[in-house]
């Protein structure tokens, strides 16, 4: 709990500082989150801020409601009680992405790929020739080699999840959701993607929150890594990892790291043990 | 060796026909009920080539088209209906796998007093057959819509109208295809068991019957061989219209 604490006081100061507090206001308030399946009790009254313009990994024991819990705040599943605000507004009042674990379930088999990432803009209701010309900066902007008139089917699983990620970023969200993005994929392909989403949150610094099942990864991309305790879930810890980006393979062997990650392992651990 | 594959299904075809003529040559069976097969390919030619045959042939395409295009024009919205409700489907499942069971062929004498013996009670039993096998077909694959596929469009901003026509439409059109498919093979042979009896004019189902009455065998045979190729060809139609649509079926 202890996260909540100190962004409450900034956010009683914010009226009288608004340009310099704005900053280490959380983007995300998550407050009295309740949802039971079934008798199982996922959350029980849980309170989390999401800070700004950070990556967010998310990492806990299996089945602690590491998916739930970014599916509900992109209201994939509705909550029992609770709320949750971006910027003190309704997740309907702000732009967002999510990108799916499968790939090949999310993506649309009937369009090419170009017109997969431009969906989302035809639901806005933009006109053509704007989502052409949105779709190929964003495009250009990653600066792959990917043919783009394809079907998702004649593509490779890691140029699928490319083409997902794509169809998030393009409506220029505010925050990004990634639940478990790469672990459909082989290890080469999984080392360029995270190059790949590296890349990205440097270049945009979107709010980023990142579900893994692998420690390393969790680490690795993230400023902060969310420790669930097994449900009813309960933030085991927040921890924070600052090497500065980019970040390369050398990370993986830095003192900090594996300090970071050996913590991270240590509260997993606990979590696994306690009935 | 590796370029002759493409004709492996043409030896079938070949070895049939041999040991047909085997057959006619050793006497196996009576010269009266098994004419060579050139006599009877010679009787498809000519029943064909502006024969009786040929007449008869586009009488049950006619009706078959025209059971199946009534039969989907009924069964695809029912089907979208039903199956984008749950609770729906399964209050009418009994109903509906009833009748799909129930042999349309028995529904003839009903079929005949309401519509009597013309034309509107062979195509009508026939689209009563394929509406239940293609509402069948439809219904499950909008209920079997990946789910992953139908949040995805939700959390993009689709309106539940927008994930109806954008999502679950194009992820029922496999499903559909399996379902029209099934339903105009099925009106065929409701057709053509039509065409034999209930006081009909025309049509293979006739021709074949007919020939059989009047022990015109080659005739009979050519018959038999329209009346399959004709639903081999109708498959083959969805098939190759499915293939062009639907691309991404089974991908």
């Amino acid at each position: 709990m202890s996260a909540v604490q100190p962004a409450l006081t900034s956010m009683t100061a914010a009226p009288l500082v608004p340009a310099a507090a704005a900053h280490s206001l959380p983007h995300v308030t998550i407050r009295g989150l309740s949802k039971r399946f079934g008798q199982a009790v996922i959350y029980d009254k849980f309170d989390l801020d999401i800070p700004r313009g950070k990556l967010v990994s998310v990492f806990g024991p299996n089945g602690c409601g590491k998916s739930t819990l970014i599916n509900m705040i992109a209201g994939l599943i509705a909550v029992d009680a609770g709320e949750i605000l971006f910027d003190g507004k309704t997740l309907s009042e702000i732009k967002f992405g999510y990108v799916f674990q499968n790939y090949r379930e999310a993506l649309f088999p009937w369009l090419r790929a170009i017109d997969n990432i431009e969906y989302p803009l035809k639901l806005m209701q933009l006109p053509k020739a704007e989502r052409r010309a949105r779709t190929e900066k964003l495009v250009a902007s990653f600066g792959v080699k990917l043919d783009l008139n394809r079907y998702p089917y004649e593509m490779s699983g890691g140029q699928q999840q490319l083409v997902s990620i794509m169809r998030a970023l393009v409506v220029e969200p505010e925050i990004l959701f990634l639940d478990e993005p790469f672990s459909a994929l082989d290890y080469e392909m999984t080392l360029f993607m995270r190059e790949q989403l590296q890349r990205i949150f440097l270049e945009t610094g979107t709010t980023t929150v990142l579900v893994s099942h692998d420690l390393e990864e969790a680490v690795y991309l993230a400023d902060r890594i969310l420790l669930l305790s097994r449900h009813p879930a309960r933030i085991a810890d927040f921890a924070a990892y600052d090497s500065p980006r980019p970040r390369s393979a050398a990370n993986l062997s830095d003192a900090e790291f594996v300090r970071v990650k050996a913590h991270c392992l240590d509260i997993f651990q606990r979590e696994v043990r306690r009935q | 060796m590796k370029r002759l594959e493409p004709l492996l299904p043409v030896v079938g075809v070949i070895g049939l026909i041999v040991v047909w003529y085997i057959a006619v040559w050793a006497r196996v069976v009576d010269p009266l009920l098994l004419p060579s097969p050139g006599k009877t390919f010679q009787a498809l030619w000519s029943g064909m080539d502006g024969g009786a045959l040929g007449f008869d042939f586009l009488k049950t395409v006619e009706r078959t088209i025209a059971s199946t295009l009534i039969a989907a024009v009924i069964a695809i919205p029912l089907g979208i209906v039903l199956g984008s409700s749950e609770k729906l489907y399964r209050s009418l499942e009994f109903v509906i796998d009833f009748f799909r069971s129930t042999p349309a062929s028995a529904m003839f004498p009903l079929f005949l007093v309401l519509f009597g013996v013309g034309d509107e009670t062979k195509i009508s039993v026939a689209a009563f057959g394929a509406v239940l096998v293609i509402v069948f077909n439809v219904a499950y694959g909008v209920m079997n819509a990946r789910k992953t596929r139908l949040l995805a469009a939700k959390v993009m901003g689709a309106s539940r109208l927008r994930v109806l026509t954008d999502v679950m439409l194009l992820e029922s059109l496999p499903q559909t295809f399996v379902g029209l498919r099934n339903g105009v093979s099925l009106a065929l042979v409701i057709i053509v068991v039509a065409e034999m009896f209930i006081g009909s004019q025309d049509g293979l189902g006739h021709r074949v019957f007919e020939a059989q009455q009047l022990f015109n065998m080659a005739d009979m045979y050519a018959a038999i061989f329209a009346a399959g190729a004709l639903g081999y060809g109708l498959n083959l139609l969805f098939l190759l219209v499915e293939r062009r649509f639907v691309h991404w079926s089974g991908k």
